[in-house]
Formats: structure tokens, C-alpha cells, sequence
């Protein structure tokens, strides 16, 4: 009997009680579509992390102040001007000084950095318009080459310059989000007018590009000024909360790091083992990241193969009841010439029938769900999951099929055709 | 049909069947001979527990014998594996069962098919084949119906239809009439006759007298054994229903 006998009879049995086995299907859709979506979510996470690091630049570094505590915990999704902000326990007189920043830009000495920016960061800052007000999370005092290192642009009117920056100039650029809040609407209008800050007026020149939402934090909810004139009515004079460095090409991002080293420890008095600061690059960031985000996903793929696997139980329960339901239908064809092979292929098939449609539609299913985008994350299907949910599936039909087909193909016809 | 003339179908050299061991040891079939030549029909008659049903099942290649010597068209069945099992059960003998044991949920054209699925022939073969079966046992008009909808006597009709197509050297049937009212047990049995008439071995387990009176040759079987074994026609003479049709008998 040839394979495509199996499947109509297969086909049949399958058809024969359609609630039970659309149910059965189900049982492997869930799994299958788990599998697909928590793998997407980890891929979609690593997408993510990945992404935001990229956009601050695969061959930046940050150069930050050790506190005197031994170690301290960094979060790596968390954009590095944003932490540091001049808690002022636990810190040694170490400082991060604008001269420190301008000794980085020494081409003789580093010849590998080709930008450096002084970051200082003023915290609760509210901006005030004509009684409207918000607050910004990131307020950041910088240079116009900080922009260049952080792929920051302006949609609307222009960027501070250095000239703004040795004259103290209160001009600032917009995040949208805080754009929005102050001028309403899609904040354009916000554009050339004066707001306050903490009651310090300054012009808004220029909107920055909008970033986007990463996890939870609003990349576009911020202010950039220059570090000047932040120093002068929001920061006060203190340390810096970091510099940022651009390295001439992502390949010598190693080597800028040694020259900053140098260059600092020349300058701090220090050595690798006393050394006040610490500079990292976004490489670091990204393995850190990324090596989270692996574990996440084998995590949540692993769990979602728990759930195939109970799939796959439910599968061969419904397979053993059919087979006794049906053993006088067994009876009867081995009485009229089914042989042991013919049985086993029609019980096998239906099996796996089972469990390859549900596998077909946990995929669809699976992958409409990962087109839904929430709070700005949206998982991305990864094709190897779909082919090892598919496989899965199609394993499982053929691992819980194979004992119920046996029981069926081992009855006695004449104890099968007994059978009540 | 294969084989001399001379050579019986059904050869049966003291055969027994025992079940349990010990105490509870039972003879079902005891030591039995029987040969049955190509073209007769044959009755075997007897109270339940004598053991027909299970002569049945061993001639039918459903059940082993646990001693004797048994040839199926003049092969040792005990000699043959599963697989050859299904394939000479296939090829040589037709069931029709008390209860009809068609296939649930599948129409009396794909039931009469079946046989044919297994033997390997090609579906249109098969279909032309089953649908002159059909056409015989007159349900031309019903090879859409699924047992369900379908009476008894045309489920058992389709039965024998299926029965039939494979050309199997002997039908089987095991009460063929034990689920029937009178008017489809005649139909039944008429067309018994015409199978008989047209040169089919048939073997027909009954407890009826009325049924056993259609057979060229009645046998008694009482504890295992067979205790009479009457001739009322020639193997070679059509049955006797269609000699001295019985009064009240639709022909």
C-alpha cells in the first residue's frame, strides 16, 4: 500500500472527530507558537541592546571617575552620560577636569582619538514655557564634537558650535519628547523661542533627531547644551561626569583606550593599580549586553520547549485513546489484509499529521504575534526558530506517534475484532 | 482460481485449539479433520461453546491452531509470517461477520475498496471493481451511504461485497444472519445461493437451522469435535435453496 493510501486513511481518522483533534493541535500550536515568540523576544531584546549601542557609536569610549568604593555596578543599558552625576560620597579627590578632556585631544599624544567632548550632567532640571512645564531626566552640557560622536542631528534649525561654546552662549537643542511637552503639538514651534531652565532662559536652536524608545528609557527626552553655559547656571563648576572619546576608526578603539590610559595616568599620577577613572568602550558594552541577552533567549526557549514537549504528551494520550477506540476498525483491516507495516504507517501519520498542523499553524500564529509591537519593543522572528519549532514538531509526531501505532499494529485481529 | 480441481481448499489434519493451561485448560477445537473441496457450501452448526467460532477463526487465518496441521489452498498458514498472514487472508478469503464490521464514518464504495487498497490495486481498478461488486449485491444505488445510513441488511450486503471483490477461494461468514430480520436474512442468504451457484466455496458458522438448510453440507460440532457431517447436495450441483426453492422463499 503505497504512503498516499496511509495519509487518506490518516486524513480520515483525523477528520473523524474534529473537535478532539483541532484540540490535540492545539496543544502543539501553543508549543510550537511559544517557542517562535519567547525565542523572538530574546532576539528582539539582543536586536535592541545591540541597536542602542550601535547608535551611540561602535568606536566611542567613555572615560568616567572611579568611585573609592571597590566596585562598583554599572548598568550597561543605561547611556553613560546619564549615571555619575555627581553623587559626591565615596569619592577621593579624583576629578575628571575639562583640562583632562583637552589633553585627550592631542593628536601627538593620542593619535588615535580623533574626537573628545567633556560631558557634565545637570540633574533635576525643570523647563518652563508660558506656564507649561517639564521635567528633563538628562540635561547635557557638552561640546558641538559630542554630537558628532553620539550621531546626534538636528531636524529643525542648527547645532550649537564651538564659538557658542567659548562664549557662554544660553542656546540649547531639544530632545522631541520635551519639545512636545513645553510647545505642544509635534513641538516644532518650540523652535527659536526662549524657555527656562530652573528659571535660566535660554534659546532653543535647534531639535535633535528623534532616537526612539529603548526599554524604558525615552532617548528623547533630553536637553543638550553647551558644557559652558550648563556650568555656568545649572552644574556649577564641579568635575565633569564624563568625557567621551571618538576613536579614529572602530579598529583603533583599543589603542585609544591605552593612549587615554596613559595619557590620564601621566596626568592623575596613577598606574593600573591606583587609577581613579576607568574608560570603557562600547565594544565591552556589547559583549556584556549581548552575552545577557543569549542566556535570555536560551532561557526563554528552553521553557518554551517544555510546553512543545507537553504538547507532544497530549498528542500520543489522544493517539493511545484512538487506537482503542478504534481496535476493532484495526480488527477489521488486518482481517481483510493490513499488515502489520500498513497499520503502523496509518497511525504513525495521523500522528504526525497532528502534530505537523498544529506545528504549521503554531508558526503562523506564532509569527502574527511577534508583529505586535509593544511599548516600542517588538519581537523579530529568528528563522532557526521557526525551522527547530517546525522539526520539534514534526519529531514529536514521530516520537509519541510511534508507541501508539505499535500497540495498534501488535493487536491479534481476532482479539481486535473482539474487542467491545 | 489457481490450483487442480482435486486439491481441497480447506484441509484441516486433527487440528485442536486449547486455551488457558492446567485447570482451567479448554479444548475449544479438539482433533479436527475436515477437508472442504473448491465450490461446496458448507454449514457448520452447533450450540455456543462448541467451538464453530473458533474453527472459524483458525480457517480464517485469525487465530493459530495450537496443534494439527492446517493448509489454506494447500499452504501450512502456520508456516507463514504476520505480513503473509494479512496477505493471504487478503487474497484468499472473504469475511462477513454477524455484526457487519464495516468501517465507521466511510462510505459503502470506500469500504468495498479496501481489500483492493491492500492488495495494491490501482484506484481506478479498484473502483471499477468495487462498483461491480456493488452492482451484485444491488446496491448500486448506495455506494455513497456510510454504514450509518444504511440498514442492517444492506450494511451486511456491502459486507459481502467487500467480501467478494478480491475473488477470495472461500467467503467466511460467521453468523451473517445473527443481526438480520427474516426478510434480510432471506436476501442474505439468496444471495448465498447465487455465490454458491456460480461455483464460490462458502463456509457458513450458523446456529440457525433455516440458514444451514441453504448448504450442500451440514456439519454438527459439539464440544470441539464434529459430531455429524451431512451431504444434502453434490459440491458440484447448485444448493439446494435454488433445486426446491422452500415456500415462502423470495427467489
Amino acid at each position: 500500500m503505497s504512503i498516499a493510501e496511509s495519509a487518506r486513511f490518516a486524513w480520515r481518522g483525523l477528520t473523524a472527530n474534529k473537535p478532539r483533534s483541532a484540540l490535540t493541535m492545539l496543544g502543539i500550536l501553543i508549543g510550537v507558537a511559544s517557542v517562535i515568540i519567547l525565542v523572538g523576544v530574546g532576539t528582539g531584546a539582543n536586536q535592541s541592546v545591540t541597536d542602542t549601542l550601535n547608535s551611540l557609536g561602535t568606536n566611542t569610549l567613555t572615560i568616567t571617575r572611579k568611585s573609592s568604593d571597590t566596585t562598583q555596578l554599572r548598568n550597561p543599558f543605561v547611556a553613560p552620560s546619564v549615571d555619575a552625576a555627581g553623587s559626591g560620597t565615596n569619592i577621593r579627590d579624583t576629578r575628571l577636569t575639562m583640562s583632562d578632556a583637552e589633553a585627550l585631544a592631542d593628536p601627538e599624544l593620542a593619535p588615535a582619538i580623533r574626537l573628545v567632548a567633556p560631558v557634565v550632567v545637570a540633574t533635576r532640571v525643570t523647563a518652563t514655557l508660558n506656564g507649561a512645564s517639564h521635567p528633563i531626566p538628562s540635561t547635557t552640557g557638552t561640546t558641538n564634537a559630542y554630537l558628532s560622536i553620539n550621531n546626534d542631528t538636528v531636524v529643525a534649525g542648527r547645532v550649537f558650535t564651538d564659538t557658542d561654546y567659548r562664549a557662554h552662549s544660553r542656546v540649547l537643542l531639544t530632545g522631541r519628547t520635551v519639545a512636545e511637552a513645553l510647545a505642544g503639538g509635534d513641538g516644532s514651534s518650540l523652535l527659536g523661542q526662549v524657555i527656562r531652565l530652573n528659571g535660566k532662559e535660554f534659546t532653543v536652536i535647534g531639535i535633535l533627531e528623534a532616537k526612539g524608545v529603548t526599554g524604558r528609557l525615552d532617548q528623547d527626552d533630553r536637553i543638550i547644551a553647551p558644557a559652558t553655559a550648563v556650568q555656568d547656571h545649572l552644574a556649577g563648576y564641579g568635575d565633569l561626569s564624563s568625557i567621551v572619546a571618538q576613536a579614529v576608526s572602530a579598529a583603533a578603539v583599543n589603542d585609544a583606550q591605552a593612549q587615554i590610559e596613559s595619557i590620564l595616568d601621566a596626568r592623575h599620577r596613577t598606574n593600573v593599580d591606583t587609577r581613579d577613572f576607568t574608560v570603557t568602550n562600547s565594544a565591552t558594552f556589547l559583549n556584556a549586553a549581548k552575552s545577557i541577552t543569549d542566556i535570555f533567549t536560551v532561557l526563554l526557549g528552553s521553557l518554551a520547549t517544555v510546553s512543545l514537549l507537553v504538547g507532544g504528551i497530549g498528542v500520543m494520550n489522544i493517539m493511545l485513546v484512538t487506537v482503542t477506540e478504534r481496535t476493532r476498525e484495526i480488527g477489521i483491516r488486518k482481517a481483510i489484509g493490513a499488515g502489520r507495516s500498513d497499520i503502523i504507517l496509518q497511525f504513525m501519520l495521523e500522528a504526525v499529521l497532528l502534530s505537523v498542523l498544529g506545528g504549521i499553524a503554531g508558526i503562523i500564529f506564532g509569527y502574527l504575534v511577534c508583529q505586535i509591537e509593544i511599548s516600542g519593543f517588538r519581537a523579530v522572528v529568528a528563522p532557526y526558530s521557526v525551522a527547530l519549532a517546525f522539526s520539534f514538531s514534526l519529531a514529536v509526531g514521530l516520537f509519541f506517534g510511534i508507541y501508539p501505532a505499535m500497540r495498534a499494529a501488535s493487536l491479534k485481529p481476532i482479539d481486535a475484532l473482539r474487542y467491545e | 482460481m489457481t490450483g487442480p480441481p482435486d486439491r481441497p481448499v480447506i484441509d484441516l489434519r486433527n487440528v485442536s485449539k486449547t486455551y488457558g493451561v492446567g485447570e482451567t485448560l479448554v479444548h475449544a477445537v479438539d482433533g479436527v479433520t475436515l477437508q472442504v473441496q473448491r465450490g461446496d457450501y458448507v454449514a457448520v452448526m452447533g450450540p455456543s461453546g462448541s467451538g464453530k467460532s473458533t474453527m472459524m477463526n483458525l480457517i480464517g487465518c485469525l487465530d493459530a491452531q495450537t496443534r494439527g496441521l492446517y493448509r489454506l489452498d494447500g499452504v501450512d498458514v502456520r508456516l507463514l509470517d504476520d505480513r503473509q498472514q494479512s496477505r493471504i487472508r487478503n487474497r484468499k478469503i472473504g469475511f462477513v461477520f454477524q455484526n457487519f464490521n464495516l468501517i465507521a464514518r466511510t462510505t459503502a464504495l470506500s469500504n468495498v475498496e479496501l481489500p483492493l487498497v491492500y492488495a495494491g490495486v490501482p484506484a481506478r481498478e479498484r473502483r471499477r471493481r468495487a462498483l461491480a461488486a456493488l452492482r451484485e449485491v444491488g446496491l448500486a444505488d448506495r455506494i455513497e451511504h456510510t454504514p450509518a445510513q444504511l440498514s442492517g441488511g444492506q450494511q451486511q450486503r456491502v459486507a459481502i461485497a467487500r467480501a467478494m471483490v478480491t475473488e477470495p477461494v472461500i467467503l467466511l461468514a460467521d453468523e451473517p444472519t445473527g443481526a438480520l430480520d427474516s426478510h434480510s436474512s432471506e436476501e442474505v442468504l439468496a444471495l448465498f445461493d447465487q455465490l454458491s451457484a456460480h461455483g464460490r466455496t462458502l463456509v457458513v458458522i450458523t446456529h440457525e437451522a433455516g440458514v444451514a438448510a441453504h448448504a450442500k453440507r451440514v456439519l454438527q460440532m459439539h464440544d470441539g469435535k464434529i459430531r455429524s457431517d451431512e451431504r444434502n447436495a453434490p459440491v458440484d450441483a447448485p444448493p439446494p435453496a435454488l433445486r426446491h426453492p422452500p415456500t415462502g422463499m423470495a427467489s
